[in-house]
C-alpha cells in the first residue's frame, strides 16, 4: 500500500532538509491517510486490512517525527548517521552546563508562582527560537552535522525545562 | 474461457443497495440507537415513540428479561435484580467499583471483571450490556426491514483498554458485528461539525451520566481530528443525584433505609436534580417503606453548593487536553456540549468561565452522540462514494508501557498518539544465562507500576542464554483503530517470539484510573526523585552481582588484604542499596568501582592471555 523502504521525507514528497512547509506536510499526511486509513478497508480482506493497518500506522509515525522540529532533527541526523546521544558525542561546553544550571534554580525558586513561571517560560521561548534557528542554519546551509547535534542536545535540555515549567504551571492552577 | 464469478454467500451486493449499519451510543443511563436514512442521520424510536432506551435490565426468576421502561418501573420494588448503570462495571473488578456498598446487589468478585448474582443467576457487566444491545438491533432490524450489516458502538473517550474490550464483547454477545468503536465526543463532533459546517479547533464538553471526557478537535475540509483528549471514567450525572441524595438523607435524618428506600430517594433526587435544570427548586416528597413521609424543597443555590466539588473535577481534565492538544483557550472556536448532565447550570457557566465562550447547545445532548455514530456506521458500511466521505483520526487517552527494573515504567506509546500506532522498544537481559523474561503491560501517566493500572502479563521464554545485556529483545506495541492493544515480543538473535491480545486482568479502581493522570503532574517531583532511587538500586545490585560472579571465577589474583578490602566495599553496598539514600548509594558504587578497578585489569590481561591461548573471551565476561 506504501513503500516501507521509504524515509520519512520521501513518504510524504518532501524535500530531505529540517526547514519544513508544515502546511504541505499536513496536506501530503492527510492526503495518505484519506487513501490507507482502516476506516477505507472495513469491508475489505483480511489482508488488506492489515495492510492498511500497517500503512497507517507508519503514516502516523512519520507525521509525529516529522511534525515537532526536535524529533525531526535527530531523524535528519540519524539518517546521517549521527549518534546525538551516544557516548562518542564531544562534552557539553562548561558555559551551557553552568546556563542549565542557573535555569533549574529559577524554575525552583518560581515553584509556586504563576507570574514567575509564565514570566521563565517566556525568556525560555526565545532561547528555544534562537536555537532551533541555529540548527536550522547548521542542518540546512552549512552541512555541519557535529554541530548541529550540539544544539539538539541543547535543545531536548531546553524542551524537556519547558515541560517543567508547564507541570509546575498546572499545579500552581490547581 | 471465462471464469464465473461466483461470490460468497452475503457478500455479494448490487452496487447501489443500501447496507443497513447502525450507530449505539450505549450510555451509563439511556441508550439510543440511530440511522442514516435518506442522506439524514435519525434516531430510531420504540413502538410507543421513545427515542431513549433506559439502560437497565431486570432479570426474574422465570427466566424473563425486561430491558428499558418495563425494568425501570420495577426498580424501586426488586433492586436487587434490576441492574441499573452496568456501564459503570465494564471491565472492572469489585474493588474497583465506586461506592459499590451503596449498590443493592450481590457482587461476587472473579478475575478480570465483577460479576452480578441474579435470580436468574450469575450476570457478567458485558451480558447484562448484551441485553440492553440486543433490544436496540431488534428495534433496528423492525425499523428498517432487514438484517444489519454492522453497527458502530460508542465508549468514552477515556474508556481504558479492559472498559473498550468489554464493550466490544458486548457487541459480540448481541450477535452485532462491531464496525469499529468510536470514542463519544468524536462522534459529537462529527454530528455537529457536518450539521454546521463547522471548521476550526473545537473543544466537546461530555458529561454523561457516568463518565467524563473533553476532547479538543480540528475540523477542516473532510478531515476530524483529535489533537488530545481527557476525562474521568467515573464521574457523571449519577454522582450528582448521588449528592442530592446525601443531601436529603443529611436534612431529614431517616431511620436506616432499606435498598427499596435508597433506590426510591436516588430516584427522587435524580428527578430534583433534572427539574432543577429549568427551576429555581425541586420539591423531593417520598413516602418511605416505614410510613414517614420525606418532603424538602432544594433550591439551585443549594443544588449548586452541595455539587460544587463534583463541577470544579471536570476542570483540571479540559484544562490538561488543552496543553495536550498545544493550544491555548483564545484558539478554540467553539465548545459542544454533549450528554444529558451537561443541561445543569453550574456545568453550563463552569464551561463558560473556562472557556471565555457561551457553549453551543444547539444538538440535543442526549442524541448527538448516536447521530454521529450512525453517520460514521454508513460510512463504514460503504454507503458513501468516494470523495463524498472524509477521514477520522483518533487518539488513544492513556499512555501505555512496560515495568521495567525496580517498579519503574518505560512508556512505550504516549498517550494522545494518533491511531494506529505502532512502536517497538528494544530491552535486555539483566543476568548471565538468563532464559525467560516477564513481560507487564501497564497503562497509565505515572513512573512506577504501582501507580498505573495493570492489562496483562506474559513470559518470552526461550531465550537462548547469554550474558547479561547481551540479548536483544524487541517488545512491540501495537493499538488498532478500535483503541484496543495487543502486545509482542520477539529475541532478536534466535527469533523467539511471544504474542498477547491484551485481554486485561483488573488492577485499580475507575477512581485511581482518573486519579492516575491528575496525580501524574502533582507527583511528577515525587516519581522523577524514587525513579532515580531505584535506578540506583538496580545499578547497585548489578555491580553486586557481577563482581561476586568475579570473585567467584578470580579471587585468586588478589591478595589476602585487597579481597577483604573488596569484600567490605561490596558489605557496604549491599546496605546501602536496602536503604533508601540514594546519594549513599551512589557513594558505595563508587568506592566499589575504584577499589575493583586493579581486580579488573589483572581479569581482563587473564582473559586476553587466555583467548590466546585458544579459549572464549566470552567465557570471561566480567
Amino acid at each position: 500500500m506504501i513503500n516501507h523502504k521509504q524515509n520519512h521525507f520521501e513518504l510524504f514528497g518532501l524535500p530531505l532538509r529540517f526547514e519544513l512547509d508544515l502546511a504541505r506536510l499536513e496536506q501530503s499526511y492527510r492526503g495518505l491517510q484519506s487513501r490507507v486509513h482502516p476506516d477505507r478497508f472495513v469491508q475489505a480482506s483480511d489482508a488488506e486490512r492489515r495492510s492498511s493497518m500497517q500503512a497507517s500506522m507508519r503514516a502516523n509515525e512519520a507525521y509525529r517525527i516529522l511534525k515537532h522540529p526536535l524529533a525531526r532533527a535527530c531523524y535528519l541526523l540519524e539518517l546521517r548517521r549521527v549518534d546525538v546521544q551516544g557516548e562518542s558525542s564531544a562534552p557539553m561546553p562548561p558555559e551551557f552546563l553552568e546556563r542549565q544550571m542557573e535555569w533549574r534554580e529559577a524554575v525552583e525558586d518560581a515553584a509556586a508562582r504563576p507570574e514567575a513561571l509564565t514570566h521563565l517560560a517566556q525568556s525560555l521561548r526565545g532561547e528555544i527560537e534562537a536555537n532551533y534557528a541555529e540548527l536550522a542554519r547548521r542542518l540546512d546551509s552549512e552541512g555541519d552535522v557535529a554541530h548541529a547535534a550540539d544544539s539538539v542536545r541543547r535543545l531536548m535540555f531546553l524542551e524537556r525545562l519547558r515541560e517543567e515549567i508547564g507541570d509546575a504551571l498546572e499545579r500552581a492552577d490547581a | 474461457m471465462a471464469l464465473l464469478q461466483i461470490s460468497e454467500p452475503g457478500m455479494s451486493r448490487a452496487p447501489h443497495q443500501h447496507r443497513l449499519a447502525v450507530g449505539i451510543d450505549l450510555g451509563t443511563t439511556n441508550s439510543l440507537v440511530a440511522t442514516m436514512r435518506s442522506g439524514i442521520a435519525v434516531v430510531l424510536n420504540d413502538a410507543d415513540g421513545h427515542a431513549l432506551l433506559p439502560s437497565i435490565v431486570r432479570y426474574s426468576a422465570d427466566g424473563n428479561t425486561a430491558v428499558g421502561y418495563p425494568a425501570q418501573s420495577e426498580l424501586a420494588r426488586d433492586p436487587r435484580n434490576t441492574i441499573v448503570s452496568v456501564k459503570r462495571f465494564m471491565g472492572r473488578g469489585l474493588k474497583d467499583v465506586a461506592n459499590a456498598e451503596n449498590c443493592p446487589y450481590d457482587f461476587l468478585d472473579s478475575p478480570g471483571m465483577v460479576q452480578l448474582r441474579t435470580c436468574a443467576g450469575v450476570k457478567s457487566p458485558v451480558e447484562v450490556s448484551a441485553e440492553i444491545l440486543r433490544v436496540l438491533r431488534a428495534r433496528a432490524e423492525a425499523a428498517l426491514g432487514g438484517e444489519l450489516v454492522g453497527a458502530v458502538i460508542t465508549v468514552p473517550a477515556y474508556f481504558d483498554d479492559a472498559q473498550r474490550q468489554a464493550t466490544k464483547d458486548a457487541g459480540r454477545l448481541a450477535g452485532l458485528n462491531v464496525l469499529r468503536l468510536l470514542n463519544e465526543p468524536t462522534a459529537a463532533a462529527i454530528a455537529y461539525g457536518l450539521d454546521n459546517a463547522a471548521e476550526g479547533v473545537y473543544a466537546v464538553f461530555d458529561l454523561g451520566g457516568g463518565t467524563f471526557d473533553v476532547s479538543i478537535l480540528r475540523l477542516s475540509k473532510g478531515v476530524f481530528e483529535v489533537l488530545a483528549t481527557n476525562g474521568d471514567p467515573a464521574l457523571g450525572g449519577d454522582d450528582f443525584d448521588h449528592r442530592v441524595y446525601c443531601w436529603v438523607v443529611e436534612q431529614a435524618r431517616p431511620a436506616p433505609l432499606s435498598d427499596e428506600d435508597t433506590r426510591l430517594l436516588l430516584t427522587a433526587a435524580r428527578e430534583a436534580k433534572e427539574h432543577l435544570s429549568y427551576h429555581a427548586e425541586a420539591r423531593i416528597s417520598a413516602r418511605l417503606g416505614s410510613g414517614d413521609l420525606i418532603d424538602l424543597t432544594m433550591t439551585q443555590k443549594t443544588f449548586a453548593d452541595v455539587t460544587r466539588t463534583l463541577v470544579q473535577k471536570t476542570i483540571a481534565p479540559a484544562r490538561k487536553a488543552l496543553r495536550d492538544a498545544g493550544l491555548t483557550i483564545e484558539a478554540v472556536n467553539g465548545v459542544v456540549m454533549v450528554g444529558g448532565a451537561t443541561r445543569m447550570p453550574q456545568i453550563q457557566q463552569a464551561v463558560a468561565d473556562l472557556f471565555k465562550q457561551a457553549p453551543l447547545n444547539n444538538l440535543d445532548p442526549d442524541k448527538v452522540v448516536a447521530l454521529g455514530a450512525a453517520i460514521q456506521a454508513d460510512v463504514l458500511a460503504g454507503n458513501r462514494a468516494a470523495g463524498d466521505d472524509w477521514l477520522l483520526l483518533d487518539v488513544n487517552p492513556l499512555s501505555l508501557g512496560l515495568e521495567t527494573m525496580g517498579g519503574l515504567v518505560e512508556r512505550v506509546i504516549a498517550r494522545n498518539s494518533t491511531i494506529p500506532v505502532a512502536k517497538a522498544q528494544d530491552f535486555t537481559t539483566f543476568k548471565d544465562g538468563q532464559t525467560a523474561m516477564a513481560i507487564h503491560v501497564v497503562q497509565g501517566e505515572r513512573e512506577l507500576v504501582s501507580g498505573c493500572r495493570s492489562l496483562a502479563r506474559f513470559e518470552l521464554r526461550g531465550i537462548p542464554p547469554m550474558a547479561a545485556g547481551a540479548a536483544r529483545i524487541r517488545v512491540t506495541f501495537q493499538v488498532d483503530a478500535d483503541g484496543l492493544l495487543s502486545v509482542s515480543a520477539r529475541e532478536a538473535t534466535s527469533g523467539v517470539e511471544a504474542t498477547v491480545a491484551v485481554k486485561p486482568s483488573y488492577g485499580l479502581s475507575d477512581g485511581e484510573i482518573a486519579r492516575m493522570l491528575q496525580d501524574s503532574i502533582a507527583h511528577a517531583a515525587d516519581d522523577a526523585q524514587a525513579r532515580a532511587l531505584n535506578e540506583q538500586r538496580v545499578e547497585a545490585n548489578r555491580m553486586l552481582e557481577s563482581v561476586t560472579a568475579a570473585l567467584a571465577a578470580d579471587a585468586d589474583l588478589l591478595t589476602a588484604n585487597e579481597l577483604d578490602a573488596v569484600k567490605a566495599a561490596l558489605d557496604q553496598l549491599g546496605v546501602a542499596a536496602a536503604g533508601s539514600d540514594r546519594r549513599a548509594i551512589m557513594a558505595a558504587l563508587e568506592r566499589v568501582n575504584k577499589i575493583t578497578e586493579p581486580f579488573a585489569a589483572r581479569r581482563m590481561d587473564r582473559s586476553i592471555h587466555r583467548a590466546l591461548a585458544g579459549k572464549r573471551l566470552e567465557d570471561m565476561r566480567f
